[in-house]
Formats: C-alpha cells, structure tokens, sequence
C-alpha cells in the first residue's frame, strides 16, 4: 500500500494544474453562457500530450499510466467541466485505437489525434432508445465490395460538430446481438454523416453534444477497427477506463465547489461573525471533504490496479457511483451555502451545480454501476 | 502508489482472519449475551502478537506498522467487536503513548509487559462531565515531594476491570485549562484507586466499562508521563492514532454485516427466487460494498501516514468518521435485507448494529471529528 505519488505523476499534475488554472478556468464561465467549445484550448491539450494521456511517446501521447490520466483530468475538471469531457472522450477514442488498432491505423489516426490537429475525438456507441443497454444497438453496418454501409442515428455524441474522428459502433446483425457489434473510425466529412441536431443542455453548455444520423455512410474497410463483431469487446474494453474517469472529472468538479464554498463562507458575515463560524456550515465542509477524498481514494485505486493490467470493472463502478454522487453532494450543499447568491450566474457554483448532473448520467448510470458491482459481489463467496 | 498489501500483510490478515473465524465468530453472539470478557481469546491474541501490533520488538511488540495494526484490527473486529475494542485500547490508547513520550525505565516497567500482552492497559481521559471537552478535566494532580496526589473520576474507561495499568491525565491547574493537564501512569492496584459497576451497555457488551475512582491516590513522581503539563497533547495525539483503529473496527463490524446480509440474500427466496435477483436487494448490498471499500480507503491511508511520520489528524478523523457512520449504514441495510430475522438474537446482525453505534460515539465522537475536519479544510483553503 503506497499512497504517495511517483516523481511523473507528480510532474503530470503540476503540468496539468499550470494549464488548468491558466488557460482553461478564466474563460469557463462565459464558455458556458456562449455555448462556446474549447476548441483552442483541446488543439493546445494535445501540444502537452493531454488528448493521449497513456497513448506512447511515438505516438505523441504523454506516455503515463491511468495514474497520471486521472490526475490530468481532475485537474481539467477543476477548471472546466466542458473541457475535461472532451478531453476524456478523446483519449478514450485514442486508447480504443491504441489497443485495437493495427500499427497502421495506430500511425493514420493517432499522429494528428495526438498532436492536436483533429481537435477532439468523439465516441458514439448510444442511441435515441438504447442507452444502458448496449447491446441492443440499432445503427447497422452493411458490407458492400471494400466498404461498409452505416445506416442509424447516435446521440449523445460529446464535441461531435468540432470532432475530427468518430468512433463509431454499429451491428451487422441485429439478431445476434452483442456478437455483431463492430466499431468503424469515421472520419466527420464522411458522406451520409450528418449532425442532425445539438443538444440543449442543462450543463456541459461549452461541450457541445451531438446526434448523427447515418444514411448510407460509406465506411472503408480499412476504417473498421479490429474485426466483424469485436465492437463489444472494444467498448467493453474502454468503459472501464472511462468510468474512472468520470470518477476524476467527478472529483474534480467536487473540489472546485468546495473550495468555492469555503471561499464564500469565510467571506460572508452574518449575526456578526463570518458564516464559517457556525458548525451547520462546517458540517456541510467535513462532509464534503470527507466524502471527496474518499472519491478520489477510490478513483486512484481502480486507475493503479488498471495499471498492472487487471480487470477493473468492480473498482471503476464503485469510483464512478461513489464520486458523481459525492460530487452532487458537494455542489448542493456548497450552493446552500452561498444562499440566493448561489443561484445566479454571478458565482461559480451555479454553473458546477448544472455540471455534475451528468456525471451520474454518462458512460453508464448510477443504476447501471450498481449493477456491475452486485454482480461481482454476488460471486464472491 | 499501490494499492496492494505486502506479502506480509498479506500473511498477516490471513492468521487474524482464521483466528476470527474459527475463534470469536461462533461465540461472538455468547459473549454478547452473557456480557463476559473473552480471558482465552485476548490470551490468544498476545500469543499471535496482536496487543503491541506496531510495538517494536525490542519493546515486547510485533514490530509491524500501523497499517498492518489496521488490517489486524478490521479481522479481529469482524469476528468480534467487542474483542476488537480491547485489542484496540491496548494497542492505540495504551501502548502507543507510553511508547511515544515514556522514557526507557518507563518503557520497559509500563510497555514491555503491555505490548507482549501479558498485561492489560487502559486509558483514563473522559470524564463523568466531560468528553469532547478533554481541556475541562477536573481530576486534579497535586505535587507533594517527589510524588503526586491524584483525585477525581474518570468515566467511560473501556478495560477498566481486567486492566493492570491505566494512563490517567489529571490537571495540575485548572486555571491553566488545557496547559495544565498531565498524563499518569498508574497501577490499577495503587492505593485509593477503585473501579465502578459495570456499564450495562447497548454493545461492545463482551468488553468491560466503567468508571475509575482515585481517591487520594499517591503515585511517585516517576509515573508521570512525558513533561509536566504535556498531558493534552498526548491526548490528541494518542487519540489520533486511536482513531484509525476506531475506524478499523468499525471496518470489521461493516464487514460483517455486509458479508452476512450478502450470504443471507442468497440463500433467502421470495417469489420464487433467491432476494438477491431483485435490484432492490443488489442495490442495497451494492452500496454497502462502495461505502465499506471507501472508508477502508480513508483508514489505510491514514495509517500510511502515520506510519509516514507526517501530520494526520485531519486524514484519521476522516477515516473514524466515514467508516464509524459506514459501519451504522452498512448493519441498517443488513437487518433491513434480513427483514424480521434481522431483529432477533438468532442472527448476528442484530449485535452487528448494536456494535456499530459505538464507533460513531468513543474516541471523539462524528461531531468531534466533523470540527476538526472542517477547522482544517478552513485554514487549507484560502
């Protein structure tokens, strides 16, 4: 049991604390007034390696491990939510190609992913009406001489307008179900790719969220990223990445309310003294910090057992439900704290409140974590 | 950072978690009933070296670290809770200060024999009317030649009648509140020292409390404990590393129940299949898992500081509060997946839930730790 973080890791998060603060926190807040994405500042992600946290030196990633991926991202999500979604999203695509891609692919899309030049990647697996389900996909891929035919809608689909790679899964038949599902890297000039719509969100408002509709988008062979009917084992084999990073972003999120709060606190006066005084408010502080910390014990965990290259699946939901719950925890009681303040746009924790909702929402709910950890229970004796 | 125990540790958890199986958890529920102090079980845990985990060897411990002490205490605690809290006050309460602030002649008369288990300690801080407040003591400690006067009662004194030994901090100026407090070490056996009945409590019901009355009780001037006047500071600092084992118990009671409502839930069928298929009953044992694994977090790291040498009064307070409260969590939801056969003495998640309430109370209780958490979130964020 080793708590303290290696030379590199720590390098990492100085690194990605210096951009955090600098580049990214000052204009979060009116990102998200002006639904503004940050495409500047995810092309100068890449300049420092961020858009492929674990992805090779060769490559152009950053090198590290899911150790430093998730000190990188709660450091973004500090900062700025929006941006600390396409981040992740982007290196989840990236790892996805990493593992599964042939050494051709790897230097086709990784080089200009990493350097910055395709902006952000976007993953597009849920549907209009599959969601947690995902193995009752709906978008179909149809071979046709050395293409494939895509016909079907994504949603959800984060920085989808600004990305310059797609991945995106689709079945080859229905009726097998999981075992048909196959992953294409799709490039956004695509013909029969088209964004239907930008969604109207609650927060994340500098992320812009997309649906594509397919029709007849034809994908090359070589664009199909491992074999027929390997997309599960891809997605499955991202998700646990994935949700532990939401754990970080959740973190990260988290910290930023509190010390928001703790900041209004020793500030505001009330009955003669600042409110920081009254043991109902310190309350709400402990626990807040209390439940933070234990988030990110459980975030670091799940990364550094992923690190020596055992299944995490147990360890990245418990990080996952145990931090975007902490983290809404967080944002409530640090916007009680701030009283009517909080509910206008003249303080950040209006904006981190309508940002971690999501967090219980994306790459698998609350529900679906629940799930995945009483199923591992349940097989233990 | 790694998450993984050392072989060691590994070995260790193992040996307590077959003592607490074949040894305290088929008579933990006896124990219980008849309020009776486990002498064979607590003898047995000196022979496995348990009652000076983290005491050097040389000092009649086992020389392992704190973390190792965690791990023993959370395997122990889950066979049983009652023997989980006197292992804890020899151990936390008793050996950890005299190893810290006794001298070498101290050392070897008041911890050789405690650390090695052939003798009981206990520590005498709490009051009849005061608890949180430790800095109010009204014992008072009057100097007279090269000995001391002791008067005063103390309360709530866990071991208190199979102790040889207590540590008791008694004021030499009330006027000076908290600067003015000393810390004693006093046989149990010293003239004027008389122990109370025994406190008929809601859990922990197999370990022995009450209060300890000095009435004109004259120690030599060599018990003192550290510097005159440095009392407090050995209560807060003992009580730091006090709490991790708190919460380490705390760990096993959670344990415990969660492991029982799980097997419990498989076994159990209702319309026409174990309870254990329905999400109401997964989601329950789900959480309960998280929050179990959290607080085990905070309380490993914890003791990796401690053991580390820097500052952790904020992580240990942390580690107390969230597993103390996990653990009343995780025995509600096990008597609630129990339904009617969680209420009764058959099953042991009844005592479970008895047992748990106590962490949130001794050794400071939620409310203690919540200030001193927030004190230190205030002055870390600016």
């Amino acid at each position: 049991m080793q708590f303290e973080l290696t030379d590199e890791d720590r390098m990492i998060q100085d690194a990605a604390r210096d951009f955090a603060q600098r580049a990214v926190a000052p204009g979060a807040a009116q990102r998200d007034r002006d639904e503004e994405f940050p495409a500047d500042i995810v092309r100068q992600l890449g300049e420092l390696g961020f858009l492929g946290v674990k992805i090779g030196d060769r490559y152009g990633g950053a090198g590290a491990n899911n150790v430093g991926y998730v000190l990188a991202l709660r450091e973004m999500a500090r900062a700025c939510a929006a941006t600390a979604v396409a981040m992740a999203v982007t290196n989840m695509v990236a790892d996805a190609i990493e593992m599964f891609g042939s050494d051709e692919q790897r230097d086709r899309w990784l080089k200009p992913l990493m350097r910055g030049d395709l902006c952000a990647a976007a993953f597009c697996l849920s549907e209009p009406e599959v969601g947690s389900d995902s193995t009752a996909l709906r978008t179909t891929a149809r071979r046709d001489g050395d293409c494939y035919l895509l016909n079907g809608t994504k949603s959800w689909v984060s920085s989808g307008p600004h990305a310059g790679l797609n991945l995106i899964f689709a079945t080859l038949d229905r009726s097998q179900g999981a075992r048909a599902v196959t992953a294409f890297v799709v490039e956004p000039k695509t013909p029969g790719l088209t964004i239907a719509r930008v969604e109207d969100k609650m927060g994340l408002r500098g992320s812009e969220t997309a649906q594509y509709v397919l029709e007849d988008a034809r994908v090359p062979v070589a664009n199909r990223l491992a074999g027929d009917g390997e997309g599960m084992k891809i997605a499955l084999g991202v998700l646990d990445g994935g949700r532990i990073g939401i754990g970080a972003q959740s973190v990260g999120v988290g910290e930023a309310a509190l010390a928001e709060g703790v900041r209004y606190a020793k500030m505001r006066k009330a009955f003669g003294q600042e409110i920081a005084g009254f043991q109902a408010l310190q309350w709400m502080i402990a626990d807040t910090a209390t439940e933070l910390e234990a988030a990110w014990l459980l975030t670091l965990r799940a990364a550094s057992l992923r690190d020596t290259g055992q299944r995490v699946s147990r360890e990245a939901s418990m990080a996952k439900v145990f931090s975007s719950e902490a983290c809404g925890r967080a944002v409530d009681r640090m916007l009680q704290i701030h009283g009517g303040y909080g509910y206008t746009r003249d303080y950040p924790i209006e904006r981190l409140y309508r940002d971690a909702r999501v967090f219980r929402i994306y790459e698998g709910t609350s529900e679906v974590q629940r799930l995945v950890i009483a199923r591992a229970l349940l097989k233990e004796q | 950072m790694d998450f993984k125990l050392t072989e060691e540790q590994q070995m260790l958890q193992k040996m307590c978690r077959d003592f607490a199986l074949n040894e305290l958890k088929p008579i933990a529920g006896a124990l219980d009933r008849e309020a009776r102090y486990p002498v064979e079980q607590v003898k047995k845990l000196s022979e496995l070296g348990l009652m000076g985990v983290a005491v050097p060897e040389g000092e009649g411990g086992s020389g392992l670290d704190t973390l190792s002490y965690v791990i023993a205490m959370e395997e122990i605690s889950a066979g049983c809770a009652s023997t989980g809290v006197i292992m804890s006050v020899n151990n936390s309460l008793y050996c950890d200060p005299v190893l810290k602030f006794g001298n070498a002649e101290q050392k070897k008369l008041w911890l050789q024999p405690y650390a090695s288990g052939d003798k009981l300690g206990c520590f005498a801080l709490t009051e009849p009317g005061n608890g949180s407040d430790a800095g109010a003591a009204r014992t008072t400690a009057t100097r007279d030649g090269d000995s001391y006067r002791i008067e005063g009662q103390k309360a709530w004194i866990t071991n208190a009648h199979e102790a040889d030994a207590a540590i008791v901090f008694a004021t030499t100026d009330r006027a000076l509140k908290h600067k003015g407090i000393s810390a004693f070490l006093v046989p149990m056996d010293a003239q004027g020292v008389s122990v109370g009945k025994h406190e008929d409590k809601l859990g922990i019901r197999a370990s022995s409390t009450a209060v300890i009355t000095l009435d004109d009780c004259r120690l030599p001037a060599a018990n003192l404990l550290g510097e005159p006047g440095l009392g407090f500071k050995i209560a807060m600092a003992t009580l730091d590393g006090g709490r991790i084992g708190i919460a380490a118990q705390a760990l096993g009671i959670a344990r415990a129940a969660f492991e029982a409502a799980r097997d419990y839930a498989k076994e159990r069928q209702a319309f026409g299949a174990p309870i254990a298929t329905l999400q109401a009953i997964q989601f329950m044992l789900a959480d309960m898992a998280t929050q179990i694994d959290a607080a085990r977090l905070l309380t490993y790291r914890a003791a990796a500081l401690k053991d580390r040498g820097v500052r952790y009064t904020k992580e240990s307070a942390m580690a107390k509060l969230h597993a103390s409260e996990t653990a009343m969590a995780v025995a509600t939801k096990a008597i609630q997946i129990f339904g009617g056969n969680g209420y009764v003495r058959e099953y042991p998640v009844e005592r479970h839930f008895r047992d748990a309430k106590i962490t949130e109370i001794y050794e400071g209780t939620s409310e203690i730790q919540r200030v001193v958490i927030a004190a230190n979130v205030l002055k870390e964020i600016s």
